[in-house]
């Protein structure tokens, strides 16, 4: 690739990418996400380059093969789709190939038992556009997730890409762009939802003070459930960096850090390839394209800490020491990375940047609520039929989101609660499933949108030992430098544990509420004020269920170990030894063809029995 | 594995680009050695002109540093919540009670390494175990077993 000189010699490139690039040629799209490479995405991938040789489809028909970031929908894995036409196959393996090939790619026929059966009508679904997980969302960010090649900028280009970098340069003063994000209406994604206009300004005023700063993209997404960043920085790396080259040219600044788990292999691998293959074409760096902006942009690699996502604890990472937060103010904007003016935002914030510039502030500022402005991503995930990324304006319902989106909660059992925005957010109960996804609308009801993670709860799911879960991990990701977070999730680590073991006492509940407010009140960063709002939600929903386990040493969901105990139904048991086969606490006794028993003594309950009995002879009370 | 001073040079002075590199540098030699060697942390000291003290605070802040050798074969289980609401604390149970050792151990045969993990990002086929950067989805207890059986079965052939 020879670097590209002049915005001129980017039109010129681009439109040539665009003659090359026919949006209507054919071509096979396999899904490259993470989560579909865990069910052999690559080997379908393969599969599929011998497979059209092989079958000479290569040579007539030039079909391509491409493999793409996440297309979303990671339940229905390894996913292929056909274009132009936009079949979509779901759950495809390696002995689909052939056939696909054969059936579809030159016989054009699609093949009945690899489409998408519609739960609700039981419909076959043919076109990737029509399947409901689909046809509700709004696909902004993860747009091009689904038909690019992310190790290819050419592909980013040609689809539009860096024209908003190209256009900002050309005739945009850095007021303009700042100017136009703040009335797109865009607010911070990683939660905070700050708005991020004025977060820019804030920070180019000072960079305009002391000359120089930093910009930094935040993409250490440790909430566990939550995957939308990395699913990005997969398959769209360029639209990451081409909002930040936007920001910073807004800001003034002339170097920028993304700061990435190390979790994340592939997205890692993918922003720095797209890193290097910017650099070759001139749209970082020095001068780029003869407009006399700077930028350099470098990777740094998170090592497994949660406070990290944290904007101070964060930059003391990247300046190599341990990733303890500090007080603010001083806000990054003024003093941040080595005493410099910083921005940093999350990596949905970034991608949004060209979008805005592209089709116009105003036009963003379309989609949403009042105060909620364009698309949030969730990660739906849980007890949901169609676990996957989704991408919908603000305002939607929880309900549209579960039902509409998510099909559902499987085998038919009943939804009971929606947990949002992690181990920072809180609990929604049915009663609540008419609430609009935007930032005021959750916060009122002691949610937040946070990072976008949403895990569905059934009614097999205790909140007790659920808010018990979020608790043990915000305890162990403290990172000790304040008390009431060090010791306070621990004081409440240790009541919810009494509580689920069937040793909770009557004042717990209310011991959990006050030092709930006081971590909440006192703490140094939000790791530690958000820490206790899973148990507090869960408090005000589902209080009767911490009460079953306090005053009746019950648990409704039969959860909890300690308070929960197995026995085998004689009437249904046929004696067929698997159960006492596989018991790890050898506690099941009996003979062959006669009904067996379980010695609670040596029960573990572990649940092997019950799920491997097919007589629903294993009773759980 | 041996423990070459020259190598911890290279490494460090790779990775020594501009500052505030001395997270990248330890990971790299984490990367090299699956845990943070005492020459290593020594050398670094000197290298980056950092007190031992200050790279012994960061090697054991981050979750991604071992001071101790790792077994031969890494086990993790994945913690995140889908993957806890979907079992994975009866997987954990599981490969626990078989193992003999607990989360952050490794045996004392130094073949298996226990750890977990707060989320891969692979929510939709949790529970999730990662053997050796191999990922398995849909984990369940006899899953597990059979995952462990496998591996057992290859070493004894070795």
């Amino acid at each position: 690739m020879n670097r590209l000189q002049t915005l001129e010699e980017f039109d010129q490139w681009q439109l040539a990418r665009q003659q090359e690039y026919n949006p209507d040629r054919p071509v096979i799209t396999v899904c490259g996400g993470t989560g579909c490479r865990v069910y052999g995405s690559e080997k379908v991938w393969e599969a599929f380059r011998s497979e059209l040789t092989r079958q000479g489809a290569d040579g007539d028909l030039y079909y391509d093969v491409k493999v793409t970031g996440c297309h979303g929908f990671c339940e229905r894995g390894p996913l292929v789709v056909i274009r132009p036409q936009g079949i979509f196959y779901s759950h495809v393996k390696v002995e689909d190939v052939p056939e696909i090939v054969s059936e579809t790619i030159l016989g054009s026929r699609t093949i009945e038992r690899l489409l998408y059966v519609d739960p609700v009508s039981g419909e076959k679904i043919i076109h990737e556009h029509d399947v409901p997980f689909y046809t509700h969302q709004k696909r902004l960010i993860l747009e091009k997730n689904g038909n690019l090649d992310p190790a290819e900028i050419s592909e980013y280009i040609a689809g539009g890409g860096y024209s908003a970098l190209a256009a900002v340069l050309r005739s945009w003063t850095p007021e303009q762009v700042i100017s136009a994000v703040k009335s797109s209406g865009l607010r911070g994604r990683g939660g905070a939802g700050f708005s991020t206009g004025v977060k820019w300004s804030l920070c180019a005023a000072n960079v305009l003070k002391t000359g120089d700063g930093y910009i930094v993209c935040n993409a250490d997404e440790g909430d566990p459930g939550a995957y939308m960043d990395r699913s990005v920085m997969e398959g769209n790396p360029h639209s990451v960096i081409e909002g930040m080259l936007i920001g910073a040219y807004a800001m003034g600044v002339h170097q920028g850090f993304v700061y990435i788990r190390a979790e994340y292999p592939l997205a890692v691998k993918n922003l720095r390839l797209a890193i290097q293959q910017a650099e070759e074409l001139g749209l970082l760096g020095e001068d780029i394209l003869h407009s006399g902006f700077d930028f350099k942009l470098s990777v740094r690699l998170g090592a497994g800490a949660f406070v990290c996502g944290e904007e101070t604890a964060l930059i003391a990472s990247i300046e190599g020491r341990i990733g303890e937060p500090r007080p603010r103010p001083p806000y990054p904007a003024e003093s941040g990375l080595w005493g410099k003016p910083t921005n940093i935002n999350n990596v949905k914030t970034w991608a949004a940047v060209p979008i805005i510039i592209r089709h116009g502030a105003e036009w963003y500022a379309r989609i949403g609520t009042e105060k909620s402005k364009g698309t949030l991503i969730f990660s739906v995930v849980g007890k949901i039929n169609n676990t996957g990324l989704v991408e919908v304006p603000m305002g939607i319902t929880l309900r549209e989101l579960i039902f509409d989106i998510g099909g559902g909660i499987p085998r038919g059992k009943a939804f009971k609660a929606a947990q949002i925005g992690g181990p920072s957010g809180g609990c929604l109960p049915a009663e609540h499933l008419n609430v609009k996804m935007d930032y005021e609308s959750l916060t009122s009801l002691g949610a937040i949108v946070g990072s976008g993670g949403l895990v569905v709860a059934d009614e097999d799911t205790c909140m007790v030992d659920f808010a018990r879960y979020f608790m043990t991990f915000t305890q162990q990701e403290s990172c000790g430098k304040c008390v009431p977070c060090r010791i306070g999730t621990k004081a409440m680590l240790e009541t919810l544990t009494r509580i689920c073991n069937g040793e909770g006492q009557p004042d717990d509940l209310e011991y959990l509420e006050e030092l709930g407010s006081h971590i909440r009140a006192s703490s140094l960063c939000a790791l530690g004020q958000t820490s206790p709002n899973p148990v507090l939600s869960t408090l005000r929903y589902f209080r009767e269920e911490y009460e079953a386990h306090i005053y009746e040493k019950r648990c409704p969901a039969r959860v909890c170990k300690p308070l929960i105990t197995y026995r085998i139904d004689v009437e249904r048991c046929t004696g067929c030894m698997v159960c006492l086969r596989n018991c790890s606490g050898g506690a099941i006794q009996g003979e062959k063809g006669q009904p067996h028993s379980i010695d609670p003594e040596h029960c573990t309950r572990c649940g092997v029995c019950r799920n491997l009995c097919k007589f629903d002879a294993v009773l759980v009370a | 594995m041996d423990i070459s001073i020259d190598d911890i040079d290279r490494i460090i002075n790779q990775e020594a680009f501009g500052e505030g590199s001395l997270i990248a540098a330890l990971e790299a030699i984490q990367m090299r050695y699956n845990y943070l060697p005492s020459e290593a942390i020594i050398l670094a000291s000197d290298r980056f002109g950092v007190p031992l003290s200050q790279i012994y605070s960061v090697a054991t802040f981050y979750n991604a540093f071992s001071l101790k050798p790792k077994g031969k074969h890494c086990l993790q289980v994945c913690m995140g919540t889908a993957c806890h609401v979907r079992g994975s604390p009866q997987v954990l149970d599981r490969i626990e009670s078989k193992l003999g050792i607990q989360p952050g151990d490794t045996s004392s045969d130094h073949l298996f390494t226990l750890e977990t993990v707060n989320c891969l990002g692979a929510c939709a086929l949790g529970p999730i175990v990662v053997t050796d950067g191999e990922y398995s989805g849909q984990m369940s207890i006899q899953k597990a077993d059979q995952l462990l059986k496998t591996i057992l079965r290859a070493e004894v052939k070795a």
